[in-house]
């Protein structure tokens, strides 16, 4: 760990005007927010983060979950992962966003960890972690070594031939089906972004992981306004039953009206490289009735463009079984 | 004679027995090594190589040397000079990687040492040590994961001595085997595995002249001594080692590693104390680990079940310049009854660093194998893999041609078989299910050696009721604090919370390792016979010194029973306390020492001394989530006399936990590129959690086996591990269909299974 200044912001601008010195966008800059800091300071142990300055945003007023006038929910940047989980509204409007929160590390880190920097995590890739290894992630233009070496746990959709990292978030892919917005406030103003325009594809740009500048702060994410009547569910496949990333994930939505689906939305965690929307998915499931032979056809959709690495193959299928394993449970249940 | 009996009523043995140690341990008050604090206490933070074949060519700590708080870089040139080691029969000298740190620079595996930084604080000896650049020559690593055996002599240099490499032989196993009606020829491969106990390792060295004293976990405190004296030129006498307390060490911490001579070798060139303590990717890269092996089982039976051949040909990879040997055959040539056995090994090496005994050496990857071996030919015989082993429990020890000192195998499976419900087991693959899920049943059998190693001990009986027992062995965290006080009630009647302990200093009498199961089997006599030298010298004092109520008597008519001294000819009711009779002749304390011999060196053992457990096991499969969960687990152990079964069960059931992480999780993975332990951290190193641990039920048949000791203790902290891998794979079969040979069985191999729910 190098030494770093640690300052604590008391409002936004300050912030913002703090971070907006920094050489190069959030991830990998010199000058770093920190929340829970359950991944940031890990990094930093590492070296793989060496930022010299810390801007420490816990005691910003973005600590509330509101109902919005629409009937959606606003959470603030710093909510904890825990009070978010346990929320009431969430627990009853969007029950896919609780189960993924739960289902991802321990009581204690999800009592640190904040909705910003679970958002803005960072991939489990090994070599990511080792500064003796090459990382295009970590040291565009170095290399890929998970490419040719340990890449089990990695991406299969998204992936590019400088970068097959996976996001390893479990909310982010909650989410991603919930269709979440990413409220961002810049030194050039306020703006927002879809969840599916927030974080990039790798290409040959893997070190840039969002669309965010420097300066730019997360304040809040929106959800929208639960679709009357749907069912919504996370399934987490790991290898073993508690404290791992996803091997495979799928967040569901599904409002079904007399047996038929008339809305689908699905994402898929673990096996992209960035939070899964399948929208191929949600275009097969749409319509028909939810029957087995819907699923199937829904999960092949989703990983028709899957590209396995060497040790990976096997999330192909296993995300398929997920998939259609929790389309037929939200399903039942409604 | 003076009559000195147990007191039987109020002893403790084999009474459930809360550790009384715990309320140090959950109070926080317990100190561990690294918690000592001394004035002047310097911190140092090792460079680790990041190759794992080739040369150092420059180091340059210029840039560290002149960072703030930093004392100094060590490297070769000026870390002084550090000597070998070498081994001391019987029981000391002992090192798994002999080579003293920095003594060339060749680098052999990754991790290695090539620097140490010293500072005043941890944060600067570790930004410092970040700051040293090193360059190196790099050749490829070879870190293969395809075993083949070095061409190596028949007899071969080990950690322990000469060994030959073929372990056991009788009859003519190749033809027995060619001629047999049913085979099973089969290769069983398990991973290397990292220990990862939750307390790091470290040292604090401290210097005063001439004399050493060092505050390290260690599982063998005077064997670092005897270690660390060579290396330092230094007379035995010279070096103390302190332990305390140790957060487990499931054999890391049995024998020196390099940053203990580091730490020694810093804190002298710089007079001052140092602490160094591991980083946790540092506890994956030089502390040891279980050797990945790899065995050929071949087994040839007649069409009844009777074993006519019995061969295993397992071989493990193992570092450079090291001499470790993986015993998987400790308990082949014994186990079963078979007229035809080879048991023969071989090494591999590679670019990693030494291995080193891992809970349950040799016989946990051993047994994973040859119980494997034998599942599948019960299940080509289509017989009951239980009344296989019944068909083939030997009559003694066929390796030695001993009798067995105690062995209840057969009663451990028929237990364990009525506790489990294995009557209801229908054998067909995937045909029993439950809510949805496939059932999977399976079972194995396992052995574990037992025995005593060399011990003494010091007992004190003092005029304030209490007593001290002391002896120079360990508390890795199975009960031995609790033992000692145990034993010491039991023969003097001193309750339980009036016995201080003391272990964990070689400045006590010598006392065991605690490896192999086998510090409780190994004191026992030892403290025993302290116990009753006190009592004897008690009684002289008695009778010669002035004030005694017993002056006119001679210590044969005298005699000791639940903490009082009598006349035999006027009872036990009007005998005195231990208290009163020292306050009365004015003295604190009366004291006796103790001694037993070892058994593991004897050349011709009369007996064979080994426990033997057997564990049923259930699966549940769910096909359409590629999940395997292990729901319960049934485990009888004959482990001889249980002294506190509350640690005993807490043993089996960790064992049986941990079992469940080999089968289903454990891996090291060494990174092809590289040579990188990749996955050292306990995030990416899994290892069973709650969620993971099944329904355990533990039975002990606690049948006393006397050649052991007088009370018929026997060890348990290993074999509750042995066969539960196997007995996994068994179930994981008959669930799935799906035959896992290497171990961990991972998803990917589970998604080959065409059983459906
Ligand atoms: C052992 C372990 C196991 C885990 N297992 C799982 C798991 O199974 N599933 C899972 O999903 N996660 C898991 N996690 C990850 C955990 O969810 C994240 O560490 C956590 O969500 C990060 O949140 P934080 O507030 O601590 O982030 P920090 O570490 O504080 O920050 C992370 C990043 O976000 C940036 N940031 C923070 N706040 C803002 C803001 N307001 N605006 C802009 N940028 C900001 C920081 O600069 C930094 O780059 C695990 C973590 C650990 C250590
Ligand atoms: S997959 Fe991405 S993060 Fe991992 S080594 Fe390659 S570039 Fe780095």
């Amino acid at each position: 760990m190098k030494i770093f200044e640690l300052t604590r912001a008391d409002d936004p601008r300050q912030a913002i005007a703090a971070a907006a010195k920094a050489n190069t966008a959030q991830q990998g800059a010199d000058i770093r927010f920190i929340a829970g800091g359950t991944n940031l300071v890990d990094y930093m142990k590492l070296n793989v983060e060496t930022p010299r300055q810390l801007v420490d945003v816990n005691h910003l007023p973005f600590d509330k979950i509101e109902a919005l006038p629409d009937g959606g929910l606003s959470i603030g940047a710093v909510v904890r992962n825990s009070d978010l989980a346990y929320h009431p509204i969430v627990r009853k409007n969007y029950a896919v966003l609780s189960e993924a929160l739960l289902s991802g590390a321990s009581p204690q880190l999800r009592n640190m960890a904040t909705t910003a920097g679970n958002l803005l995590q960072r991939t489990r890739c090994m070599y990511f972690r080792d500064t003796a290894m090459p990382c295009n992630k970590r040291e565009p233009g170095s290399g890929c070594a998970a490419i040719t070496g340990v890449n089990r746990g990695l991406a299969i959709l998204g992936t590019s031939e400088h970068c097959i990292a996976s996001n390893p978030s479990d909310m982010n892919v909650a989410l991603a089906a919930l269709e979440a917005t990413i409220h961002i406030s810049g030194p050039k103003g306020e703006r927002s972004v879809t969840i599916g325009d927030f974080h990039l594809l790798p290409g040959n740009t893997p070190n840039r992981e969002t669309v965010l500048e420097p300066g730019d702060l997360i304040t809040h994410v929106t959800l929208p306004p639960p679709s009357p009547g749907n069912r919504s569910l996370y399934l987490k496949l790991r290898d073993r039953a508690s404290f791992e990333f996803a091997l495979a994930s799928a967040a569901v939505v599904i409002t079904a009206d007399g047996g038929k689906i008339t809305r689908a939305r699905v994402a898929l965690g673990g096996v992209g490289t960035k939070p899964w929307r399948s929208m191929e998915a949600e275009g097969e499931l749409t319509g028909q009735s939810a029957t087995q032979a819907v699923f199937q056809k829904a999960a092949e959709a989703a990983l028709r463009d899957a590209k396995p690495q060497s040790q990976n193959g096997f999330k192909v299928e296993l995300a398929k079984r997920c998939l259609v394993h929790a389309l037929k449970l939200v399903t039942q249940t409604a | 004679m003076p009559t000195i009996t147990e007191t039987a009523t109020t002893s403790p043995i084999g009474r459930q027995t809360p550790r009384i140690d715990g309320p140090f341990k959950v109070s926080g008050t317990a100190m561990y090594a690294s918690d000592f604090n001394f004035t002047g206490l310097l911190f140092a933070v090792p460079v680790e190589a990041t190759i794992a074949n080739g040369k150092l060519q420059k180091l340059d700590a210029s840039e560290a040397e002149k960072m703030p708080g930093v004392r100094a870089i060590f490297h070769r040139a000026n870390i002084g000079k550090i000597f070998r080691s070498v081994l001391q029969p019987p029981n000391s000298g002992i090192a798994d990687e002999r080579r003293p740190p920095l003594a060339d620079d060749v680098i052999r595996y990754y991790g290695q040492y090539v620097a140490i930084a010293v500072a005043d604080t941890f944060e600067a000896a570790k930004a410092a040590a970040d700051a040293v650049r090193a360059t190196y020559t790099k050749d490829k690593p070879n870190v293969n994961l395809d075993l083949q055996p070095e061409s190596e002599p028949e007899a071969v240099e080990t950690t322990h001595g000469r060994l030959k490499r073929l372990q056991s032989e009788r009859g003519d196993p190749d033809k027995a085997f060619a001629s047999a009606q049913v085979k099973v020829d089969q290769t069983y491969v398990t991973p290397a595995e990292t220990h990862n106990p939750i307390e790091l390792q470290g040292t604090i060295a401290m210097w005063d002249g001439q004399m050493l004293t060092i505050y390290e976990e260690s599982q063998a405190v005077f064997n670092l001594r005897s270690v660390l004296a060579q290396m330092f030129g230094l007379p035995k006498e010279n070096v103390r080692v302190i332990t305390k307390f140790v957060g487990s060490g499931f054999g890391s911490k049995l024998w020196p590693w390099t940053h203990c001579a580091l730490a020694c070798a810093a804190a002298r060139q710089l007079g001052k104390p140092v602490k160094l303590v591991l980083s946790r990717r540092m506890m994956f890269q030089s502390v040891g680990h279980r050797p990945r092996t790899q065995q050929r089982v071949r087994l040839g039976a007649t069409n009844e079940g009777k074993l006519v051949s019995l061969m295993q040909d397992y071989l493990n990879d193992l570092d450079i310049l090291g001499g470790y040997h993986e015993n998987c055959g400790e308990s082949t040539s014994y186990f079963y009854s078979v007229p035809n056995l080879r048991v023969h090994w071989g090494r591999t090496r590679r670019n990693i660093a030494s291995p080193t005994p891992m809970r349950g050496p040799g016989a946990v990857p051993g047994l994973f194998a040859t119980e494997s071996a034998m599942n599948e030919l019960a299940d080509q015989l289509k017989i009951d893999p239980v009344r296989l082993r019944e068909l083939n429990e030997p009559k003694i020890d066929e390796g030695k041609g001993i009798p067995f000192s105690s062995r209840h195998y057969l009663e451990c499976l028929q237990r364990g078989g009525e506790r489990f419900g294995w009557a209801n087991r229908n054998a067909e693959v995937g045909s029993m299910k439950r809510d949805g899920s496939i059932l999977g049943w399976g079972m194995s059998g396992a052995a574990w050696i037992a025995g005593r190693f060399p011990a003494q001990a010091s007992v004190e009986l003092r005029d304030d009721g209490s007593a001290r027992v002391a002896c120079g062995t360990q508390d890795i965290g199975t009960g031995t604090y609790t033992i000692l006080a145990q034993l010491v009630s039991d023969k003097t009647g001193v309750p339980l919370n009036k016995i201080e302990v003391v272990l964990g200093d070689t400045s006590l009498p010598p006392g065991p390792i605690s490896g192999g199961s086998l510090v409780t089997g190994s004191i026992v006599p030892a403290v025993f016979d302290a116990a009753d030298n006190a009592i004897t010298s008690l009684l002289t004092v008695a009778t010669t010194e002035p004030g005694s109520p017993f002056g006119n008597r001679t210590p044969d008519d005298l005699a000791f029973e639940a903490g009082r001294v009598f006349a035999k000819a006027d009872g036990l009711a009007k005998g005195v306390s231990v208290s009163d009779l020292l306050r009365r002749t004015n003295m604190r304390l009366v004291t006796g020492s103790g001694k037993s011999e070892g058994t593991l060196d004897e050349k011709k053992p009369k007996v064979s001394m080994h426990s033997y457990c057997c564990h049923f096991v259930e699966v549940t499969w769910q096909p359409a989530t590629a999940r395997l969960h292990v729901n319960r687990v049934v485990t009888v152990i004959d482990g001889g006399r249980i002294i506190n079964p509350l640690a005993g069960r807490n043993q089996i059931e960790g064992a049986v936990v941990m079992g469940v992480g080999m089968a289903l999780l454990e891996h090291t993975i060494y990174d092809p590129q590289n040579g990188a332990p990749i996955n050292s951290n306990l995030a990416d190193y899994l290892m069973a959690v709650n969620a993971d641990a099944p329904l355990m039920e533990v039975h002990f048949l606690d049948y006393p086996d006397t050649d052991v000791n007088p009370l018929g203790a026997r060890g348990i902290g290993e074999i509750g591990l042995a066969g539960v891998a196997a007995a996994i794979t068994a179930a994981t079969y008959h669930a799935t269909g799906v035959r896992v040979r290497e171990l961990p069985i991972r998803i990917e191999d589970l998604l080959t299974s065409s059983i459906l729910a």
